[in-house]
């Protein structure tokens, strides 16, 4: 899986490319966390508009970069899930926990 | 209950082979005519099953997992997952949503995910000797789709 970041306006956009499984989540995590930490936006978007695939190692994932935001007082969101991920987020009981919008980029 | 078609490989327990083992599921499950969303619910559940072998079966180690799939009663999809390694201390505990024994990388959501995703699941585990998951799911066969 490839990560796409950018940052703006204390927002940083994370595109997720590809598939999410336990073989790639921990280097992406620690990536993200890294950006976090040098960063410290107050907002965190994850794009997964190009993310095919995603098992609950990608939940794990988000659950820690989440608990990570609201610990520096921001806010995590999770935009354009596919069929798939969107299905796990779900099935995780997701969906109470995170913000997740559908169609078009979150305007920062 | 005689098999139309079936399949058995075995790999290591290296993480590279998650998505090769997604794939083969879906491979296999392709003559039964799949929804995409089918082939979605089917490489989650055998992603968490072998996922579940490389972290928690063999933790310090590379071992065997073997992985059979097979067709029966026309439009059943049988996998079972299998390893040799650490087993289940406690099945029902670990069955739990959220229960995790490998710290704060994993969700705990792998066999709530299994359940969800597929018709049947059953786990059978042994403190030293290994684990096995068996999951069900029938494919809805589609009149006139081809």
């Amino acid at each position: 899986m490839k990560t796409v970041s950018k940052y703006s306006g204390s927002t940083l956009t994370v595109q997720l490319l590809g598939e999410l499984d336990h073989h790639c989540a921990q280097s992406a995590t620690e990536e993200i966390c890294d950006d976090l930490d040098h960063l410290l936006p107050a907002e965190l978007v994850l794009d997964l508009r190009h993310l095919s695939f995603m098992d609950s190692s990608g939940i794990a994932l988000m659950l820690r970069v989440s608990r990570r935001m609201s610990e520096n007082g921001g806010r995590l969101i999770i935009v354009n899930p596919r069929p798939q991920p969107f299905r796990v987020l779900e099935a995780a009981g997701v969906l109470r926990l995170i913000e997740i919008r559908s169609g078009g980029e979150v305007t920062t | 209950m005689k098999s139309s078609n079936y399949i058995k490989l075995e790999f290591p327990s290296v993480s590279a082979n998650e998505s090769f083992a997604r794939a083969c599921a879906a491979g296999f499950a392709a003559q039964l005519d799949p929804t995409l969303e089918e082939l979605g619910d089917i490489k989650t559940a055998v992603s968490e099953a072998v996922t579940n072998c490389i972290v928690h079966a063999y933790p310090d180690e590379i071992g065997t997992i073997v992985m059979k799939m097979r067709i029966f009663d026309g439009d059943r999809l049988e996998i079972v997952i299998r390893d040799k390694g650490r087993g289940i201390s406690d099945l029902s505990a670990a069955m739990q949503p959220m229960f995790t024994t490998g710290g704060e990388d994993r969700s705990g959501m792998g066999f709530t995910i299994m359940e969800s995703f597929m018709d049947k699941l059953k786990v059978r585990s042994a403190v030293g000797k290994g684990t096995s998951v068996t999951m069900l799911r029938r494919i809805k066969q589609r009149r006139g789709s081809r």
